[in-house]
This record gives structure tokens, sequence and C-alpha cells, in this order.
């Protein structure tokens, strides 16, 4: 990591970062880690056997600073058009914190290492699974859909989708079912949920030329698909009942947070002007996370009944 | 000599010198946690069979 720079804007003092581990932190975007850790360990603990504790951690851990190396990368890349929006003008490379060059080469190296280890502690699929994810959140995501297409997240969606799928693989070596779901699950969420925000924040993405599908498709046509988006989640939230992972108090949960999700946005499907659209919209962005949030607690905390039963 | 040489070195400055003392120990405690888990992982991956091999 390049921590003296080439040139100091005062003599005699030289440019080495003044930068805190906080920034550092920062850079790994902990409130996304916090969910990737969250949705990580229910993929994991879906797993069919008994997951040693210290492999579980370990496993988790790779995950999240996978995670975190890719947050990092994409602070990197994206550090000219965050600049721009009120929402990441904070961010450490923004504000000179932290240069592109020091991000670059914190976020690889993390990556690299997060990697290797989920090979040692767990399987080369899991890793390999890893390193996708953080490839596709980089370069597919990051570097091409984001600025080029208005279906930006819902493809790039995938990247913040396999977490569970990588816990799972990391405790059995293999894909199933449960694990699949698991991951439509968050891919589904992830366009209602980021188009809710973008709705809010069109002008913003509009001045940094991010073509989020309110800017390109137009208000209207969001909030149409806000609301298909919404009710193909509602029915899939209700898959792990129906498929048979989940009790039948996990299936009223869905079915009630589901209605409500469908209501907030069908809310902003009929409010289209002032500042009540505004306000339906960011009730929507913040019901999202909940809903989520919501969901894979009530399959941890089965899961981990189940577990402690030994049922 | 010594003194010449002294004027070239890198200056820092009051908040470099306590961002890098920071940065140091992250990097340490970082260290520290990755070598004891990898010591468990190693025990965990070992078996207890592993006393019981063939001579």
């Amino acid at each position: 990591m390049a921590f003296l720079e080439e040139s100091s804007a005062v003599p005699g003092i030289a440019a080495i970062s003044a930068a805190s581990p906080r920034d550092y932190i920062a850079l790994l975007k902990p409130r996304v880690m916090s969910l990737v850790v969250f949705t990580a360990l229910t993929g994991l603990l879906f797993a069919p056997h008994h997951v040693n504790v210290v492999i579980g951690f370990a496993s988790l851990l790779a995950i999240a600073v996978g995670a975190g190396a890719a947050g990092a990368l994409n602070m990197w890349y994206d550090a000219d058009i965050d600049a721009l929006m009120r929402r990441t003008c904070r961010r450490p490379i923004p504000t000179g914190k932290i240069t592109g060059r020091e991000a670059l080469g914190f976020g690889l190296t993390l990556a690299v290492f997060a990697v290797l280890t989920l090979a040692l502690v767990a399987n080369l699929f899991a890793a390999a699974l890893l390193a996708f994810t953080i490839f596709f959140y980089v370069a597919i995501y990051t570097m091409w859909l984001k600025r080029s297409t208005p279906q930006n997240i819902v493809i790039g969606g995938a990247a913040g989708a396999l977490p569970p799928l990588v816990g799972y693989v990391a405790a059995t070596g293999q894909v199933s079912l449960c694990a699949l779901i698991l991951f439509t699950l968050i891919f589904v969420w992830t366009p209602p949920h980021f188009w809710a925000l973008a709705l809010v924040r069109s002008a913003e993405y509009g001045r940094a030329g991010v073509p989020m599908l309110p800017n390109v498709k137009g208000a209207d046509r969001t909030r149409l698909e806000i609301l298909i988006y919404s009710l193909v989640l509602a029915l899939l939230g209700a898959a792990p009942f129906l498929l048979g992972f989940a009790s039948v108090f996990y299936g009223c949960l869905s079915a009630v947070l589901g209605a409500a999700f469908v209501a907030l946005a069908f809310d902003v499907y009929r409010v289209r002007s002032g500042d009540r659209a505004n306000q339906c919209a960011m009730r929507l962005f913040g019901f999202s996370i909940l809903y989520l949030f919501l969901l894979f607690a009530e399959l941890l905390g089965e899961r981990i009944i189940a577990l402690a039963t030994g049922s | 000599m010594e003194l010449e040489h002294r004027s070239e070195e890198t200056v820092l400055t009051p908040e470099q010198i306590k961002s890098r003392r920071q940065r140091n120990i992250a990097i340490g405690l970082a260290v520290g946690l990755l070598v004891l888990l990898f010591y468990a992982v190693t025990i965990v991956k070992l078996d207890p069979g592993i006393l019981n091999r063939p001579l």
C-alpha cells in the first residue's frame, strides 16, 4: 500500500497518510458486511450436518472480509461518482482520507486473503464462489453494468445474493434447493429496495451519470416495476415454508410481511407527486431492510433451535 | 553530514504520527487474530485421530 504519496502540498512535510483504522473500516462498507455475515450464517447453518464452530467462524470471517474487499474495490472505482452524491460524498476516498491507490491495494490484498483462507478452512468450491462474488460485484456490476444499463442493480444484485449460497457451500461443499431459495429471495428483493431509494435520489444519480431506472425509463415505469417485483417477492418469501424448510410460524410471518411489502409498494405506485411520494418511497426502502432482516432472523432462529434440540 | 542527512528526512505532523501508530496497532491485532485463527483451524482439522496414526 502506498502510504507515501509522490508530492506534498506543504514543503518539508511528506504526504503520508493520516487515515485512521476507522477510515479503512469504512472502506469495507461495514453495514453491508453485517448483512453479508447475517445471510451467510443463515446459509451455513442450513447445512444438514453439524458444522464445527471454529470452521464455521473462520468461514464466516473469510466471507465477510471478501465482501469488505469487494466494497473497498467498489469505492476505489466509483470514487468519481461517489464525490457527486450526498449519500456517498463522505466516503474515505472523496474526502481525501485514503487515496485511490491505497484503497485498490487494500481491497486486492483482502480479496486474495479472504479467498485463500476460505479455500484452506472450508473447501475450494466455496472459495471459487467467493472469488466469483467479488469479481461479479467489482468487474461486472461496478465497472460495467452500473454505468451502462438501468438493469444494473437487477443483474448486479446477484453479487449481494450470493453470501448465503457461499455459506452453505462452505459448510457442505455443494449447492442445494434450500440455498438457492435464499439466494433468489435476496436477488428478487434487491430491485424494489434500491429503486425505492433511486426514486427519491434520481436527481443525484442523474448528476453522477448513473443510469438508474427512474432516470432512464421514468418514475412511473419504476413504480410499476417495484410493484411487480414486490408481488413476486411476497410469493417467494413464503417459499421456505412451502418447500418444507421453515415452520408454519415462518409461513405466517412471511405472509404478513409480504402483504405489508406489497401494500407499501402499492402506495409508491399510487402516490406519484409531491413530498408524500418521496415519503412513500422512503418508507418502502426502510421497510424492505426490516423485511429481509426479519425473514432471515426467523429462518436463523428456527435453525439454531433445531440444532440445539437435535431435531 | 549527519545533519544534512537529517534535513532530508520526512517530517511527520502529530496527526500523521498518531494515525500511523493507530494503523500499526490495527495491523498488529489483525495479524495476531489471524495467527490464532489459523492455529485453531489447524487443531480442529488435525482431528484427535492424528495421534493414533501408525509409526
